[in-house]
């Protein structure tokens, strides 16, 4: 379990990383904290020729807060969102996120922008990003570009983005004080990928409501009839049979037990956001 | 000896910390990848992508002829053919690369050398194999005539067995039948150190040297010079630190004939470091058991007869020593476990099939066979309306009836069984549970709670042996000792400690002989140029078999001391009293270290006759009967059910455990604890799947699911020490107790929550999915009845 052989860059901005993206003609990975890409290479499932190090682009690490926006950089690592590095509001929902990824040897390493660029449909950014309706920013040899992540993902593991370019920062809305979540995660032993997550955000203020499935093997699924329906429920309920037969027309379960699992994870995600 | 006083606490019986855990808490320890040598090539093997193939051609790389090396290449090298001397068997010839065909995914076909891993792993890539694949047999229940993992047996089988005293006339009496088949799933050891082996040439002692993490170096050495055609004398196997072996480790491999073949030609250094996926896939692989039972009890549950059929997927190869068959076998002769009843009849199946093959892990079959003995006592006690604790209770081999001799002829030494479990019913507070059941039953969990009485032989010997039929015998046991001339005592051991923290419990023992600080005593393992011949570490017969040993080099080394501090104490032998390290006569008193230092530096203060008799010094140890000590228990276990997702909490378990004399309660606990925590595993996690053409589904730890921290229960343990009347000291082995009886604990709690409905689990590991398919049954089931 070594790597096949690469060259290996480390890249001192987020210019010299793009140049070198658009250098490679597609064979480049970029490498950040590297806790998915590092078994892969290993595996040698994954065979850059070269591999572009940002994990020392400082401007990669910021954190703003600008106006009704949260910026995150990409280089943000799950470890310090868990310890508070975002300002409050969506960074309860993202700190209670962090906490549970992956064990926290992981999380130190592990980054916001790597998890989202890596395409794991099991993973909890994607998931969690998806739900507050945030967006990637995007640079290429030709500038920026902001990619919703409800849309980043096309398939398990390939994302819309360019060979050439990279998320430098996750830009999303803040909620306001009146905003409730939940996040439900069922997996087979603490620290594994989920089989079935969800995450719900509700503002009355600005009216924004959604209700985002997780599943193993699909792109997130965002339940926009569920979101309706519980936006115009004054109790916030939502009957478990409307969730059954929503996950039923997700189509992201094999089986019985699937659906069955996804619609709990479902109905707890909105029960618990009810109580809070 | 004499009056032997456990002075400083460090004898049998202190929980003195390890002395082990010193360079292994600071990370100095020495394990084969830590070492550094010159010249040192590293190995990468090409393994087969499929389960059972022709082998049509290999070619390798242009101009790599001097680094890849294939079957043909190995000239003089045996293939591994472990034979059970049983009727019938079939022996398995497994080439150390693979010849003419492969027969599992990840069975090596040829090898790579490289000045590091990653450019030999690059070297693996560029060896051209063109396979014809070939039907794989994989399902071990569904095997019926061709194709055939070994064409030449024209069958399924390495070995069949069978033995019957008289079941149909017993179950004629039985009022209650009860049938039932049970699943314990296809595993992977998983220590935390994988494989590893580092073999060069000593030409100064013309000498190959063979590092490797091993349980048995000198099963190693002896079995490296059979299949390379050395004398044993010319091979030295060296076993480091080890990071566990739990039965991988005590088995010779392919890898290992292979990395020894490299030195041994090209009399450089090589070494070949197993990874985790090397590890899941082709190198570890164990358990694989499917029971077929039928149990005739009376109409309170009394059993009568267990008629018991069992098949083991024991894999494509039979491993050296401990065969194809060791699985089967001792399922076989160990099935009736800690219940008196008088029918039995068996019969097994050890079936080859295109996977790799198994292994003897932690629990060895007993793991396999608790599960399905303890899930028939709960069936039987269901079908009698009656609780299964009291079931299981009255069926427990009474403690009077010691020694007891089960129907298969094995004799349990000591022990009381019906208190152990006495002590985890009291422990887990049963009316309490089934208060909290009955107030739980229409919520959103269910509430289920189980016991598992097992027995665990342990240090089983000489006649045993024999009677299995495997390719070796362990004799007595031998430990040798000697003082060092300013008196520390060495110890050296021919069993290897790879986690049994044996450098501390053999110490203690020694300690608790002659009184010596542990800090002054050495234990000497893994070195077969060091150590005395031993079989090694396995069925938990260290502590008891080389303890015994120990005890007896320090009794040895006691009487020729003490003439010697008579001498200088100027009185009859027969007056002076060892105690604590000390030498009394009359009127003095002399230690002994200073006895070591006279004998060794000032031998003129001794008449001749004294200074002839030397202090180094042979125990050699066997049990007065040498058929087994039984250690046993109850585990208890409390499950909450989440009846929407098939999750299972453990919210409550207990230990009874009974070993004998604990050396270390600390290490004790330690390994009830770890083999717990590896039963949970079983029970709820752990899993090695294959597809229909025997491709393994899991190749990652992200994928094949082991128990970690947040998996395990608080758990709550208890000690009896019963003493072997057979052994020194009254030890018993402890090393894999804590692992047989998990999965019957917990699925015995389960269906136990599930109980009046019919729906039982019956497979390993018990997954949401799985066990969410029995609540869909039992809730239709509830309906039905409410209908």
């Amino acid at each position: 379990m070594k790597p096949a052989p690469f060259e290996y860059w480390r890249a001192t901005s987020i210019d010299e990383a793009v140049q070198g993206l658009a250098a490679s003609a597609g064979t480049a990975k970029i490498i950040a904290g590297g806790q998915s890409l590092g078994p892969m290479l290993n595996l040698r499932l994954a065979r850059p020729s070269v591999l572009i190090d940002i994990a020392g682009v400082t401007e990669l690490k910021r954190v703003q807060d600008v106006g009704g926006k949260l910026f995150i950089g990409a280089g943000t690592t799950h470890a310090a969102i868990e310890d508070g590095v975002l300002p409050a509001s969506a960074a309860g929902l993202m700190q209670a996120v962090a906490r549970r990824i992956a064990y926290r040897a992981v999380r130190n390493r592990g980054t916001i922008g790597g998890s989202l660029a890596h395409a794991d449909p099991a993973a909890d950014w994607i998931l969690a990003l998806t739900a507050l309706d945030a967006a990637v920013s995007v640079r290429g040899p030709n500038g920026k570009r902001s990619v919703p992540v409800q849309s980043l993902m096309r398939a398990p593991f390939t994302t819309v983005l360019a060979e050439d370019e990279l998320i430098v920062g996750i830009e999303t809305d803040k909620l306001s004080s009146t905003a409730v979540w939940s996040h439900q995660k069922f997996s087979r032993k603490v620290g594994k990928f989920a089989d079935a997550a969800a995450v719900v955000v509700l503002d009355d203020t600005s009216g924004f409501c959604r209700i985002v499935l997780g599943t193993p093997d699909a792109p997130p699924v965002v339940m926009r009839s569920l979101a309706e329906a519980l936006l115009s429920d004054s109790k916030r309920r939502l009957p478990l049979d409307a969730i059954y037969s929503a996950v039923q027309t997700a189509g992201t379960a094999a089986d019985s037990f699937d659906i069955q699992l996804q619609t709990t994870v479902l109905a707890r995600a909105i029960e618990k956001l009810v109580l809070q | 000896m004499d009056d032997a006083i456990d002075a400083a606490g460090q004898g049998i019986g202190s929980s003195v910390l390890r002395k082990e855990d010193d360079r292994h808490m600071r990370g100095r320890g020495r394990f084969i990848p830590d070492f550094k040598m010159d010249g040192l090539s590293e190995v990468a093997f090409v393994r087969s992508p499929l389960a059972h193939a022709l082998i049509v051609s290999i070619a390798k790389p242009a101009g790599a002829a001097g680094w890849v090396f294939i079957r043909d290449d190995l000239a003089g090298v045996k293939p591994i053919r472990s034979v059970m001397r049983a009727p019938g068997f079939r022996a398995s010839d497994h080439h150390p690369l693979a010849h003419g065909k492969v027969r599992f995914v990840g069975e090596p076909i040829a090898m790579c050398v490289a000045p590091s891993r990653a450019l030999a792993e690059d070297l693996a890539e560029s060896v051209d194999v063109h396979l014809e694949e070939l039907t794989a047999v994989v399902d071990a229940k569904a095997v019926n005539g061709g194709p055939y993992v070994h064409d030449e047996w024209g069958a399924h089988t390495f070995l069949e067995t069978s033995s019957d005293n008289g079941i149909e006339e017993i179950a004629k009496a039985a009022a209650v039948t009860v049938k039932r088949e049970f699943h314990m799933s296809r595993q992977v050891v998983n220590s935390m150190e994988g494989k590893a082996i580092l073999a060069y040439w000593d030409d100064l002692k013309s000498q190959l040297v063979v590092y490797t993490s091993t349980q048995v170096p000198h099963m190693i050495r002896t079995g490296i010079a059979e299949h390379l055609g050395l004398d044993q004398g010319a091979v030295r196997v060296v076993a480091p630190d080890v990071g566990g072996g739990f039965g991988y480790k005590c088995v010779l491999q392919a890898e290992e004939l292979c990395i020894a073949w490299l030195a041994m030609t090209f009399r450089k250094p090589f070494r070949w470091t197993e990874d985790r996926r090397e590890h899941l896939t082709s190198g570890a692989n164990c358990r694989e058991h499917f029971y077929s039972v039928t149990a005739y009890a009376d109409v309170r549950g009394k059993l009568l007869g267990i008629d018991a059929e069992i098949t083991v997927d024991a894999g494509a190869y039979s491993v050296w020593p401990f065969t194809a068959c060791l699985e089967a076998t001792m399922a076989a002769g160990h099935f009736p476990g800690p219940y008196a009843f008088k029918g039995y009849r068996s019969k097994s199946w050890s079936v080859a099939t295109n996977k790799p093959a198994i292994l003897p892990y932690r629990g060895v079959a007993r793991t396999g066979i608790c599960f399905a003995m303890e899930l028939t006592i709960d069936a039987v006690a269901r079908a009698v309306g009656r609780e299964p604790w009291e079931v299981r209770r009255e069926n427990l081999v009474p403690e009077d009836a010691m020694p007891y001799v089960n129907p298969t002829g094995k004799v349990y030494d000591s022990g009381d069984y019906r208190r152990s479990l006495d002590i985890a019913v009291k422990e887990i507070d049963l009316p309490a549970v089934r208060r909290k059941q009955a107030a739980m039953a229409d919520g959103g969990h269910l509430i289920g709670v189980g016991f598992a009485n097992y027995i665990e032989m342990t240090a089983h010997g000489t006649k045993l042996f024999a009677a299995v039929g495997l390719p070796f015998v362990p004799g007595a046991e031998p430990a040798t000792l000697r003082f060092t001339p300013d008196g520390g005592l060495e110890i050296r051991v021919g069993v290897q400690s790879h986690g049994q923290g044996m450098e501390t419990s053999l110490a203690q023992i020694a300690h608790e002989v002659l009184g010596i600080d542990l800090g002054k005593i050495a234990v000497v393992h893994g070195d077969t140029e060091l150590t005395p011949f031993s079989t090694g570490t396995y069925a938990s017969r260290s502590i008891t078999m080389a303890g015994g040993a120990v005890a007896e080099g320090c009794r040895i080394l006691a009487e020729r001391m003490r003439p010697i501090a008579a001498h200088l104490l100027q009185c009859g032998a027969d007056s002076v009293v060892l105690r604590a390290g000390t030498f009394y006569g009359p009127s003095g008193n002399i230690s002994v270290p200073e006895v070591a230092r006279t004998w060794y530096m000032r031998p003129e203060q001794l008449s001749g006759e004294l200074s002839v008799c030397g202090l180094e010094v042979l125990g050699l140890y066997r049990p007065k009967v040498d058929t087994g000590q039984y250690s046993y228990g109850t585990h208890a276990a409390v499950v909450s059910i989440d009846r929407l997702t098939g999750a299972l909490r453990i919210l409550d378990y207990v230990i009874v455990e009974d070993c004998g004399r604990r050396v270390n309660p600390l290490i004790v606990a330690g390994q009830t604890y770890g083999g717990a925590a590896q039963g949970i595993g079983t029970a709820l996690l752990e899993e090695m799947q294959f597809d229909t053409n025997g491709q393994p589904l899991a190749s990652t730890l992200a994928d094949y699911l082991m128990p970690g921290a947040a998996e395990m229960p608080n758990i709550r343990l208890h000690h009896i020490e019963t003493l072997s009347p057979n052994t020194a000291y009254g030890i018993k082995g402890v090393g894999e107790g804590g692992a047989i009886p998990p999965p019957a604990a917990i699925f015995n709690a389960v269906n136990d929550a599930f109980a009046g409905t019919g729906v039982e689990v019956n497979t390993t590991p018990l997954t949401p999915r799985r066990l969410y398919g029995a609540i869909e049954r039992w809730e239709l089931g509830r309906r039905g009845a409410g209908a």
